[in-house]
């Protein structure tokens, strides 16, 4: 386990030293006839394979849907589960083509780590603690020992948060997702601390889940999105886009199922999107169908929400604010046109 | 008839060409010079295309990210910190906890293993097998998960601290490690330490005097109550005249954790046994080897002399074995001090854990974060080597070889 930051910077040396200093990521993925995508290792709802190696998750809908745009085949992915602290340097050194992996969009992380492309998932960052402390607020942990996985965004947050609020805290800090919450249900920390969503996923794993709560405190902004290298305008449109087609998908009311009778209708707006008027997805340096690939592939936006992480999947999670903006969320997308 | 000698051409030149051409003289140092200038245009090449990708890629290179303020907490931290602090400071703060865990483990290690190494060459039966045991399991399991073992099953069974063992009602043991009062200095601090130096400084003089007397006159002089005089009574004799040199602080449980005193985290605890006891396997059979190969006449002859057999073991024995051991001792230390980088994944705040683990990804550095990395590793490395050199030298030097 060590050695993976060594080998991923050597990786990051060569690769860095190889490359085409205008790297062309669509000719390079088509080349190679599948896309790598970096996901999380295992957080059910983003990104989990089952017991065949099936990935399943929104952030591995993610990388089917671009796959489906490019190659009309959700299944050319390769997925490349990736920890916290390894994920932007394996993007860096050009081992994954794009990072969908619950990786909340920061401005530091935006200049300097790679470009993100759109929010999958508006989260933010929460607390699990035992029902048997009797704690109601974050504002009663004052002097508690914190589990944090090392390398996110969560370890800051946590300073500044219970540095604003004058209290203690004691902070423990592990590299992996399963060794944090191991300490925590082994009762070495008082508190787990990630995104809200992370939460509901890991308290799944729990041996007695119902015996955790998630307070009510939500203290940081968390917009989780894809993230691409700096430097191919091309590729960066291309997964931007893939997104927001999702959720225009849904505006539009394209579904999975429909999306075959909705590519012959007569509305301006699905026409444009179907490539039967216009050539918005040659202007991305994809096809004219590349909408209805995506749809087909895996459906829009809120039906992968429902799928993964929805109130019909084992996480639960209500829509809040990754409902529609028509909808009262804030989920929205540039129009196709 | 007398001729004149011609003065030969200065030595230097010779050793010059030998030194770089070996047999092949001036050609041998053509060749190796096109090596070297090969391998330079090499190196130049990689460096120079990595930074133009990095520069493509708006990633920024250098080493002034160091001053940029941390903004995250670490939970042990042996020089004052704060998430105020830079990440230096991180990196000190890494460092020292890298050191700390390799110094106390190393010594450890060495004791276990010198021990398990005597009880497996004893004669007797059971102690023996049992030392046996012990080399057999420890070394046969990956450290990883002995890592795990201790801080997950052994450390992680222990009772919250609402719950803790307590002893006194000063010292708490529980999963959140072991807390102990903490000494505040007093008045009576710098007469007591002056006393102890004072202590140690007068019993090794003693020492030097009584083996003089020994080798000199032949005269053995007892010296061990002058010894625990002047270590124990000196510095209780100062603290008597200029008062006691710290109070406690003792911990009391408020909130979810103790507040005040002294704690050491069960983390440290869990990878410093591990560490101990893992590379403690190794060393028992290097040391085994190293006192195998002093040959049995050696032993005779001291028990022939009247010695006992721990006399033998000390003075005879040991000091022939510790030639053969110190290499692959060394090694042995080399390897704890790298093995500790496994701490991340229990979570104790080492080099690898704050430095390559949590600056690297909220800074983006790899290169630069990972070449200091294996730089200080490096170092500390080197370090342990020459040490243990220089007291091999040393070594030798008394054996008279």
């Amino acid at each position: 386990m060590k050695c993976v930051p060594f080998a991923v910077t050597l990786a990051l040396a060569a690769g860095l030293a190889s490359q085409a200093a205008h790297a062309q990521t669509l000719k390079t993925v088509k080349d190679r006839g599948i896309l790598s995508c970096g996901v999380s290792p295992g957080l059910p709802g983003f990104a989990t394979p089952d017991d065949k190696g099936n990935w399943t998750g929104i952030d591995v809908d993610v990388c089917r849907g671009i796959a489906a745009a490019i190659f009309d085949d959700p299944s050319k992915v390769k997925f490349v589960p990736l920890s916290a602290k390894d994920r932007f340097t394996a993007l860096q050194s050009g081992e994954i083509d794009v990072l969908s992996r619950n990786t909340t969009w920061t401005l530091s992380r935006d200049t300097q780590l790679g470009e993100f492309t759109g929010v999958t998932y508006y989260d933010g960052q929460g607390f699990l603690v035992k029902k048997s402390l009797k704690v109601n607020s974050a504002l009663e942990l004052n002097s508690a020992s914190v589990c944090v996985q090392t390398g996110t965004t969560t370890e800051q947050n946590l300073a500044d948060y219970f540095k604003g609020n004058n209290m203690k805290y004691e902070v423990i800090a592990f590299a992996g997702a399963d060794e944090t919450v191991k300490a925590y249900e082994s009762g070495r920390c008082d508190v787990f601390t990630s995104d809200v969503s992370q939460l509901y996923a890991e308290r799944l794993k729990l041996a007695n889940p119902a015996d955790h709560v998630v307070l009510p405190e939500v203290i940081s902004k968390e917009p989780l999105g894809p993230m691409v290298r700096h430097g191919d305008d091309q590729w960066f449109g291309i997964v931007k886009w893939v997104l927001f087609a999702m959720v225009n998908a849904e505006e539009l009311g394209v579904t999975q199922k429909n999306a075959d009778e909705m590519a012959k209708s007569d509305k301006p707006d699905l026409k444009r999107a179907f490539g039967t008027d216009g050539n918005l997805g040659e202007q991305l340096g994809l096809t004219k169908d590349w909408f209805g690939r995506i749809v087909k592939a895996v459906g829009n936006y809120g039906e992968a929400y429902e799928r993964n992480v929805g109130i019909g999947s084992k996480l639960q999670i209500a829509r809040g604010l990754n409902r529609l903006w028509n909808k009262g969320g804030i989920q929205y997308a540039p129009p196709m046109r | 008839m007398s001729s004149e000698t011609r003065a030969p051409p200065p030595q230097y030149v010779f050793r010059l060409k030998r030194a770089l051409g070996g047999r092949s003289g001036w050609n041998g140092v053509a060749v190796q010079a096109a090596f070297a200038v090969v391998l330079i245009w090499v190196g130049y090449e990689i460096v120079g295309n990595a930074r133009a990708n990095l520069a493509v890629q708006h990633i920024s290179s250098g080493f002034g990210f160091l001053n940029n303020t941390a903004g995250f907490d670490v939970s042990q931290t042996l020089i004052p910190y704060s998430g105020s602090d830079t990440y230096i400071r991180v990196f000190l703060v890494g460092l020292l906890n890298t050191l700390l865990v390799s110094v106390i483990g190393i010594i450890f290690a060495t004791m276990i293993g010198f021990i398990v190494a005597l009880g497996r060459l004893s004669p007797n039966w059971l102690m023996s097998r049992i030392a046996g045991a012990y080399v057999e399991a420890v070394r046969n399991v990956p450290l990883l998960f002995q890592m795990l073992f201790w801080y997950l099953a052994v450390l992680g069974a222990l009772p919250g601290p609402r719950q803790s063992i307590s002893l006194f009602n000063s010292f708490f043991l529980s999963n959140r490690g072991l807390i102990i009062p903490r000494p505040i200095v007093e008045a009576g601090l710098l007469p007591v330490s002056l006393a102890i130096l004072g202590g140690i400084i007068g019993s090794l003089l003693l020492g030097h005097y009584a083996r003089r007397q020994l080798f000199e006159q032949g005269r053995a002089i007892r010296t061990w109550p002058y010894v625990l005089g002047l270590l124990f009574g000196l510095p209780v004799v100062a603290a008597l005249v200029f008062g006691a040199p710290v109070s406690f602080e003792v911990p009391v449980l408020k909130g979810f954790n103790f507040a005040g005193g002294t704690r050491v985290i069960p983390e440290f605890v869990a990878l410093e046994v591990a560490l101990s006891i893992y590379t403690a396997a190794f060393i028992a059979e290097i040391v085994r080897a190293g006192i195998l190969s002093v040959h049995r006449g050696q032993t005779e002859a001291g028990l022939s002399l009247g010695l006992s057999r721990g006399m033998v073991l000390r003075m005879i024995v040991v000091p022939q074995a510790l030639r053969v051991i110190l290499p692959p001792l060394t090694n042995q230390y080399l390897n704890l001090t790298k093995n500790s980088s496994l701490a991340v994944a229990i979570g104790y705040p080492d080099l690898v854990s704050v430095f390559a683990g949590t600056t690297l990804s909220q800074t983006g550095q790899a290169i630069e974060i990972i070449a200091i990395t294996m730089g200080v590793y490096l170092l500390l490395s080197l370090v342990t080597s020459a040490g243990m050199s220089l007291y091999g030298l040393r070594l030798n030097r008394s054996l008279g070889t």
